[in-house]
């Protein structure tokens, strides 16, 4: 069969993907640079054709709360915002991951704190993959460097999270969500009815107490043994995402005295500064972790021994450091290079970036 | 004749089978009881158990999900109203109803509870006013009283420093998304029938597609107010119905 293709931004590709996806529900509230994925929706009319139903809500606050009510019945839902947007979701996320229901959130990251400012950045790495509210919860985290993976992520995200009964974040950046690229759109996914929800994913969600007894979804156990049981039960499906999800990308890390780790955007970059540093005789590498919850930490740690030194590129002031370095150990080196504050670094500033902040260190 | 079949023979009242046996943990007095009861009354004699899903809040209702025998989602403070909009917008068929105090509806669920009624979203609000935040132990909520003593008001609710008691109800009746407001207690068996009457006018209502129904209990928390059960009645008879006038707020097709 011919592959259908199509040019895209990020944005749409999201939008695209999620009625293509079979997705019953989207939730969202205008913030850019993520605006588009609301817009495109309200043109596709998902609702005269797979029956997906689209909401424009009065906050974030709303939208998360909207996805956990249709998340509850079985459904899949899903929102978008940008990091302002998703810092009001914290408090549904953690609701949502306390009540183990699947979603797919995605944050179109701008530069903060704050308000900000609209252009891209990464410096939601820390929210996204270690404190999205309250609690002792994680979420699956996607981190997409195409528009194609825009895509892709949104089938998978939807796969993942009902795998797990847990929200699964797909984080994007400014760059990514607003850059036009070719898409293979794949093969729609029809919506499913809920018989075929409750043969598919169990009898939990709310579909009507008829021929059962009645399903209570809550986060709350106000004993606190049992209450410690379920942080237990939590904590084991965490172990399982880092044994079975984890999801990374090399390239010419074979041979390389010194690795890039970056994902998203950054990774698209540092894919370019790879190439030119191997023309200048550097044997340099990129690793990019796909997933950020679960992180790579054992590819990492086989490098280490290897590799002279490791640098992290993140549209940040350094947050995914952080892990590298728990990976590989407080011994072995690890720089970070980053512009941030919504400014995008070049190719050419990270080759220098490495070169001042690592390569000079050994040659 | 046996002795279950005795009891049978002269049973003039029992339990609706909608409540559970689950013991309450709502203090003997309070109105939360009498409303469970007219809710389950109400779902079981409307048919509608297979498709009621409730919302219970955060506050005393939380557990509400132990009384009633339906599908429940337990939601964030103040957010049921969206929680109830994903999932009536996800199943259109179900009866989906959200069970709220002042605090979480009328404080901190305020921007979720009116945009729910202006959307039209054709669900039910259940919602209890006993001017006090109850669980957490009596603290002024946004409908107590002007001179109200509360935990954080023990010299009296000052409007200089507080504001007034808010309407959310006539705020709600001015709203083109609601179908349905009206104001209930269950202060007296005469009351008690009229809000049973009314709940189910709530209940139907959005069910036919006409937009939001909310109802207003204007009830007692004999604990949170310190009084003795007969003591708070007499006290929301006096207080709190002139201020929380009873009867329909709106109705219209």
């Amino acid at each position: 069969m011919k592959k259908e293709i199509k040019l895209m931004k990020g944005n749409e590709a999201i939008a695209e993907a999620a009625v293509r996806a079979g997705c019953d529900g989207y939730f969202g509230y205008p913030i850019t640079p993520q605006t588009e994925v609301i817009e495109t929706l309200m043109e596709l009319r998902p609702w005269e054709t797979t029956g997906m139903v689209v909401v424009q809500s009065e906050s974030e606050t709303a939208s998360i709360n909207m996805v956990y009510g249709a998340a509850a019945c079985g459904h899949k839902a899903m929102t978008t915002s940008s990091s302002p947007g998703i810092s009001l979701m914290g408090e549904g996320l953690s609701y949502i991951a306390g009540a183990e229901l699947p979603c797919v959130v995605v944050n179109v990251q701008r530069g903060g704190p704050g308000l900000g400012t609209i252009q891209p950045s990464q410096a939601d790495y820390f929210q996204a993959t270690k404190a999205g509210g309250h609690g002792d919860f994680n979420m699956l985290v996607l981190a997409p460097n195409s528009v194609q993976e825009m895509y892709d992520f949104v089938g998978l995200g939807f796969e993942l999270a009902f795998k797990y009964l847990n929200p699964v974040m797909i984080l994007s950046d400014g760059v990514i969500g607003q850059m036009m690229e070719k898409v293979v759109v794949g093969d729609a996914v029809p919506r499913l009815t809920d018989e075929e929800i409750v043969e598919k994913y169990g009898d939990w969600a709310l579909t009507g107490k008829k021929n059962r007894k009645r399903n209570v979804v809550t986060s709350l156990e106000l004993e606190p043994l049992r209450q410690e049981k379920v942080n237990h039960k939590l904590q084991a499906k965490y172990q399982r995402m880092r044994e079975e999800e984890v999801r990374y990308e090399t390239i010419q890390c074979e041979d390389a005295d010194y690795v890039m780790v970056a994902y998203g955007a950054s990774a698209r970059m540092s894919a370019k500064v790879v190439e030119m540093a191997r023309e200048d005789g550097y044997k340099v590498g990129l690793l990019r972790p796909i997933t950020l919850f679960p992180f790579p930490t054992e590819v990492l740690r086989e490098m280490r021994d290897r590799v002279k030194g490791f640098l992290s590129v993140e549209m940040s002031a350094g947050q995914m450091k952080e892990d590298i370095q728990l990976a590989v150990g407080c011994d072995a080196v690890v720089e970070n290079y980053g512009r941030y504050g919504g400014v995008v670094h070049t190719p050419g500033e990270i080759y220098e970036g490495l070169k001042e902040k690592l390569i000079s260190k050994f040659e | 004749m046996a002795e279950v079949e005795k009891i049978k023979e002269n049973l003039v009242y029992a339990k609706n089978r909608l409540l559970t046996n689950e013991v309450m943990h709502y203090c003997p007095g309070c109105s939360h009881g009498t409303i469970h009861k007219l809710i389950a009354e109400v779902i079981d004699e409307m048919g509608m158990e297979d498709k009621a899903v409730g919302i219970s809040p955060v506050g005393c209702g939380v557990l509400a999900y132990n009384y009633i025998d339906c599908d429940w989602a337990e939601s964030a403070h103040g957010r049921a109203c969206a929680v109830a909009t994903g999932i009536k917008r996800m199943a259109p068929d179900k009866m989906v109803f959200t069970y709220q105090g002042d605090g979480d509806l009328a404080a901190i669920g305020t921007g979720e509870t009116i945009h729910a009624c202006n959307r039209g979203e054709n669900i039910t609000i259940i919602y209890i006013n006993n001017a006090i935040y109850g669980m957490t132990g009596g603290q002024m909520s946004p409908t107590t009283l002007v001179g109200q003593r509360t935990a954080t008001t023990p010299q009296g609710r000052d409007v200089n420093l507080h504001g007034y008691p808010f309407k959310i109800s006539e705020m709600a009746a001015m709203l083109d998304g609601t179908c349905y407001v009206t104001r209930q207690a269950v202060n007296s068996p005469a009351n008690v029938r009229k809000a049973k009457k009314a709940l189910r006018k709530a209940f139907e209502k959005p069910m036919k597609g006409q937009g939001l129904a909310l109802i207003e209990f204007v009830s007692t928390c004999n604990s949170g107010w310190k009084m003795s059960p007969v003591a708070a009645n007499q006290w929301m008879e006096e207080n709190m119905f002139p201020e929380y006038p009873l009867g329909d707020l709106k109705e219209r097709e």
